[in-house]
Formats: structure tokens, sequence, C-alpha cells
């Protein structure tokens, strides 16, 4: 096993045994439950709506090449820099860059998972600039130093308690159980960064082609700050976020907040187009565009799997996923958790390396069932299953596989097997869960059934014949 | 009609009774069942666990002992989601794409048949008892019955079938999934668990074995008297 499945494991084993904390994510969601499917009525269809959303994104990444071009001449024509980074060390590079050529002292960010992704906060803090996450979310993660345990709700793990606790022994405030006193605090922290501030960095969540424009979607209003004070803006966008036209948005932003947060709509839905044009009295005078690629393209070569660039990174799916739910999004060691994480982990960092997300899931497909932009994502799971066994078959579970193949091609061998099975299970509730028990895995924690005396097949022949 | 049944190996070995209760089911509504004996195994252990080669080498096997079958049922909403969803998917581009495809279509899961292929919901069952219904993720989203059972449940004499809060939500089971991660199986059959606690049933019905054997192996250890049932078990009481 390698050190990636090995953490896994042994985070697993934390987070399932820890009641309280399933029970906290448990009730965490149920709101957001009622909320998403009051407002997925509000949608005249809403299957209809996933299907338009599916064939948008599915035009969008099929022609991207184009899409991206129609994208960044437009978005250069109005005097934004554009900078296409191949990977996440080009795109730090580059910000890092931009930072040092304005000799930038503060910077404030926020939410990008994009920005995760690149570890972009740390890049910038190691060559000594002071990041301040303006998301409240992310600047509780930020301040534990832990990374966002959901890409929606980055603290959606904390209680008010624990907050509480940490604005106490880290800023020195006032232990209250008041979510707005809490909120305020973090404000009036945040309001003097944003003044200070001579970079802000942002994400996307859509990059409208047609236009030349990028959409931020937030509730907090801070990326509005974060995108307009300072005299730098830059905005770190994966290069799928694309979407054709500008129409496009009537649909996805609506769909984006029902999915993601059980909103009719998200309280700031902002496009930028560019830095301050002449005769403009505010915006930031200057405007700078990273698209990553960081293995997507690897991703948009892999037609099976291609849908997976249709993410629009709601989170719905981590949301119904009953092992996001047991195991906490920390579990994953990941950018990207739950289902669509476990799908497109394994193509941005190595399928060896991260192919046990994938096994690590009993396929239930509630994800598929919800997922806005109708993503494949437990059959994606199923394929990296098959392209890990196909790219380095694991030998011992060949030798088991070799074995279950030959039993069940081989009626009599099926038959003396189940014979065997039935003679040495007297043995079994001696043996139970020690080395011994060949079904421990599944006996230290749940009884398992007895093997019938007669099998059905010899059921129906005594029926035959009698 | 005539009907060959597809007995999975689990179930060939250890439920055998619920096979025996779909032979009871549909030789009272009138049909020919037929038990083809070579059948093993449709191969999904090692489909799931990414041994495509493996798994073909199977199917391929009980895809020859159905080829002359008319109509098949089969007793597992997850076999019946590996013949009717993803046998063609393995077999795509092979030789036997068409016979997969033959298969899918003439395969039927249990409640399947009986709701739309024969067009029978009440099937002259008495089961007196408060029962509730656990949805198997195979049966429910790759095959799309939801309320197939439910009908079935609704018209047996006696029987108060009452919705538990998660009935959608996965036992945890998921095949060798339950083995390589027991910790994250079993935390999902203890929500699971509790939800069906929650309804006060005294019965827990599936169409699948395996949602009830993992279900059950949890209620055990946590002492609960609750019993399993599969749909079929229901259906062939009078």
């Amino acid at each position: 096993m390698n050190a990636q499945a090995h953490e896994f494991k042994a985070s697993v084993r934390r987070y399932t045994a820890d009641l309280g904390h399933r029970d906290w994510i448990q009730k965490a969601l149920a709101g957001y439950y009622v909320k998403r499917d009051e407002f997925k009525n509000r949608f005249q269809s809403w299957p209809s709506a996933r299907n338009a959303a599916a064939e948008i994104k599915w035009e969008a990444i099929n022609h991207l090449d184009r899409y991206l071009d129609e994208f960044v001449s437009k978005l250069e024509a109005r005097g934004t820099k554009v900078f296409w980074a191949p990977d996440a060390q080009a795109a730090r590079d580059y910000i890092v860059g931009v930072a040092r050529a304005h000799k930038v002292r503060s910077i404030i960010k926020s939410k990008s998972m994009t920005g995760e992704e690149v570890h972009l906060a740390d890049a910038l803090e190691q060559s000594g600039f002071e990041v301040v996450e303006s998301d409240l979310g992310e600047y509780i993660v930020r301040l534990r130093r832990e990374p966002p345990y959901h890409i929606v709700f980055p603290a959606m793990h904390l209680t008010r308690k624990q907050i509480s606790d940490l604005f106490h022994s880290r800023l020195g405030s006032e232990p209250t159980n008041n979510p707005e006193d809490l909120t305020m605090f973090a404000r009036r922290v945040m309001r003097r960064k944003y003044c200070e501030a001579d970079m802000g960095i942002s994400g996307a969540n859509f990059a409208i082609a047609e236009t030349g424009m990028i959409s931020i979607t937030e509730n907090e209003g801070n990326a509005r700050l974060t995108t307009s004070l300072p005299k730098i803006h830059v905005a770190i966008v994966g290069i799928e976020k694309v979407l054709p036209k500008l129409s496009d948005l009537a649909l996805f932003l609506p769909m984006l907040a029902t999915a993601g947060a059980g909103q009719p709509i998200t309280g700031y839905n902002t496009l930028y187009g560019g830095p301050r044009q002449s005769g403009e009295p505010d915006g930031p005078e200057e405007f700078h565009v990273v698209l990553l690629d960081n293995r997507r393209t690897a991703l948009l070569a892999d037609a099976e799997q291609r849908d997976a660039l249709h993410c629009i990174r709601c989170g719905a799916c981590l949301n119904v996923c009953p092992i996001f739910k047991n195991v906490g999004g920390h579990s994953y060691g990941t950018t990207y958790q739950g289902p669509i994480g476990s799908v497109i982990t394994p193509h941005l960092r190595g399928l060896q390396d991260w192919k046990h997300l994938s096994q690590a899931s009993s396929l239930c497909g509630a994800c598929t069932e919800t997922c806005p932009v109708k993503i494949n994502l437990h059959h994606h799971l199923l394929h990296n299953r098959r392209n890990a066994v196909r790219a380095r078959p694991p030998r011992s579970e060949k030798m088991i596989q070799a074995g279950f193949v030959f039993m069940m091609r081989h009626l009599a061998i099926y038959r003396l097997a189940a014979r065997i099975g039935r003679t040495a299970q007297p043995l079994q509730p001696v043996l139970r869960a020690t080395i011994f028990d060949p079904v421990r895995a599944w006996t230290k924690t749940r009884s398992f059934p007895r093997l019938a005396k007669k099998s059905f097949r010899e059921l129906w022949r005594e029926r035959k014949t009698s | 009609m005539k009907v060959a049944l597809f007995i999975p190996c689990f179930v060939d070995q250890f439920y055998p009774h619920v096979g025996m209760s779909i032979v009871g089911v549909l030789e009272r509504l009138g049909h020919t069942v037929d038990y083809p004996e070579a059948q093993t195994c449709c191969g999904q252990p090692a489909f799931n666990s990414g041994f495509w080669d493996e798994a073909r080498s199977v199917a391929e096997r009980q895809m020859r002992v159905f080829r002359d079958s008319e109509m098949v049922v089969i007793a597992s909403g997850s076999c019946g989601a590996m013949v009717k969803v993803f046998y063609p998917e393995l077999f795509r581009g092979h030789p036997q794409e068409v016979e997969a495809k033959a298969l899918a279509t003439k395969t039927f899961e249990f409640s399947d048949f009986l709701v739309n292929r024969l067009g029978v919901l009440d099937v002259g069952a008495r089961f007196p008892g408060r029962a509730t219904f656990h949805d198997g993720c195979h049966a429910l989203r790759e095959l799309g019955l939801k309320k197939e059972p439910r009908q079935l449940l609704r018209h047996v004499q006696g029987l108060e079938l009452v919705e538990m809060k998660e009935a959608e939500t996965c036992c945890g089971f998921g095949g060798t999934f339950a083995v390589k991660f027991p910790m994250i199986s079993t935390a999902m059959g203890e929500v699971k668990c509790a939800s069906i606690a929650d309804t006060g049933a005294d019965y827990v019905i599936s169409n699948d074995c395996s949602c009830l054997m993992q279900i059950r192996g949890v209620l055990d250890r946590q002492g609960k008297s609750v019993k399993t049932l599969h749909l079929a078990e229901v259906l062939a009481q009078t």
C-alpha cells in the first residue's frame, strides 16, 4: 500500500470511529437537503435543466480549444494579461512574479479551489507576502492551518464553539455562541486588510468565451472587495471553467446555487471583463488571468471520462455521498474531496497513488444521480479501478481473481468449494475475527451469514424429482 | 410464459429459500420456471475490482448458459444491473457484444419482471406485519426500480409499509468494498440501521440479498431483532 492509501485508511479509521463528528456532518447537511429540493422544484423541470447544462458543458469541453481562444482574445482586447500555466509550479511562479514586480506587501484572497490546487497561498507566504483569506470559512481553516474540509463549505466540520475558541485564542476575541458576533469580528479584521492590500487574488466560477469575462459567485461580498479595492487583480482559472455564451449563466447561476448551497441564487454574482478602462471610476489597474491546465488536458484526452471536466464545483456530490459523510473531507487528502475528487485526482496527480479513492466506494451512484451537469461519477470510479489494474495488476489480488474465475468457470470446483465451506463452517464461530478467519474483515463488525444446508440447486433438484 | 431463473452464486449458497420463493410466486402466477443448472456467477466481483478480463471470462460462460432462454428473471438487483447495464459495457468492442446486449434485453430483476413485464401488482400474498423497504442502489439507480417493489408490497394483505428516512441511502455493502474498507462499510451500515430502527418496523425488506446480508450483519451485532426479508419471501406468503 502506498503512503497516500495508508494515510487515507488511518484517517478513515479515526473519523468513522468519531460518532460525534459523523453526527455533526449529518446535522450540518440536513437543512441543505430541504432547501436544495425546495429550489429544485422552482425550476420548470430540474431534469431538463440538467440535460441542458450537460449539453452546454459537453459543447464547451469538446471544443475547448476554440472557446479558450475566444475567451482569451476578448480578455486581452480590454488589456487583461493572460498567462497559460501548464502546471501548478508555472502558475505559482507567475503570480509570485507579478507580486514581486509590483513590490506588493499585502495580498487579500477570495475563495478559489484552483488556488488551493496549486497551493498558492503557501507559495506566496513562503515568498514573503502576507496573504489573508477573505472568505469566512477559508479564513477560519487557514487560521487552523488546515485545508478546506469541503469544496464549498470549507469549515463545515467546525462547531460555533470551536470557531469562537479559535478566534479567542488566535485573535483575542470575546468568547461567544452568536454567529453574527463571530462574523462581525472576522469582518472587522478583514475590512482593514482590504484597504491595505495591493493585490487581490480570486478564482472564477465560470469563464464566458463570448464576452471574455469571468463570473464569480459568492455569498459574503468578499470577492467583490478582493477584486476591486487592490490595484492588481489576479484570477486563477481552470481551463475547464469555460461556458460558450453569456446567456448560459441564466441556467448555470441558479443551478450552481441550488445544487451547491440550496439557494435560489447566490448572494452576489459578478462578471469581470478587464482592468479599469479609461473613463471608469474604479476597478483594478491591472487584471491578470492565469489559465491553469495542471493535467486537465490529460483528462480531456480520455474520451471515456472527459465529462468529469463538466464539473462546476458545486459540491452536490459530496453532500449526498455516504462515504464523504462518514469519513469526512479531510480523510481524502486531496484538494477536491468526495466523488468528484475520487474521480479526477487520479488523473491530476497519478492513478497508482490515488486509485484507493476509487476503490473506497460502494458505487451507490447517489453522486451521479445528483450531479447537475450529469457527470457519470460512479461509473468513472469503476473505470479508474479498471485502468489501475490494467496498468499495474496487484499480484495478490490477481491470484485471488484467477482463483475466482477458475471456480466460476468450473461447476465441479464451484460445488466443491461450497462443500468445503459447509464442512468448515462450524469452525467459524471459534475463529471469528482472528487471523485464521478468512472473512475477518467482515466479522470484526458484522455477523456473517451461514451457508445454507442445501444450495438452491439441490433444493431445485429435490423438488423436480419429488 | 417460460422463465429461466438466474440465481446469483451467493443466493444459491446462502439464501436458496429466496430463489425458491421466486419459483413459488412465478408458478402461482401460472408461469413455467426453468433453472439452467450450469450457471454460477455473473462476474461482478471481478468487474467491480477492476479485473475486466477476468469478469469477461466468467460473464461469457454465464451468457452461454442463458443463450437459449426466452426470458431471464434474476434474483438480485445488483447482479441484474451487472447483466443489464454492465455486460454491454464490458463487452463493448468484443465479439460477444451482440450476445451481451441480447441477454441484457431479456433479463429482468424480479420486481421489474412482475410489474413491468407481466403487469402484475397483486400476487395474492398475505403477510401481516409492519415493514420498511430498503432500496438496493443497483436496483434503484442502475435499473430505475423505485416504485415497483413498493407497488407489490402495497398489495400484500396485512402488510403495513412505512418509509424510512434514508430509504435511498446505501447500506454500505458494495461488494468487495465491504471487506476492503470495512470501517466505512460498517459506518454506512450503522446509519442505515438507525434509519430502519426509527420506523419501528418489524421487518426490513429489500430486493437484494447482498444489502440484507450487510443489514443483518450490523443488526445482529447491535442486538436488534428487526427481521430481514427478501421481497420474494414476502410475496411467496399466502
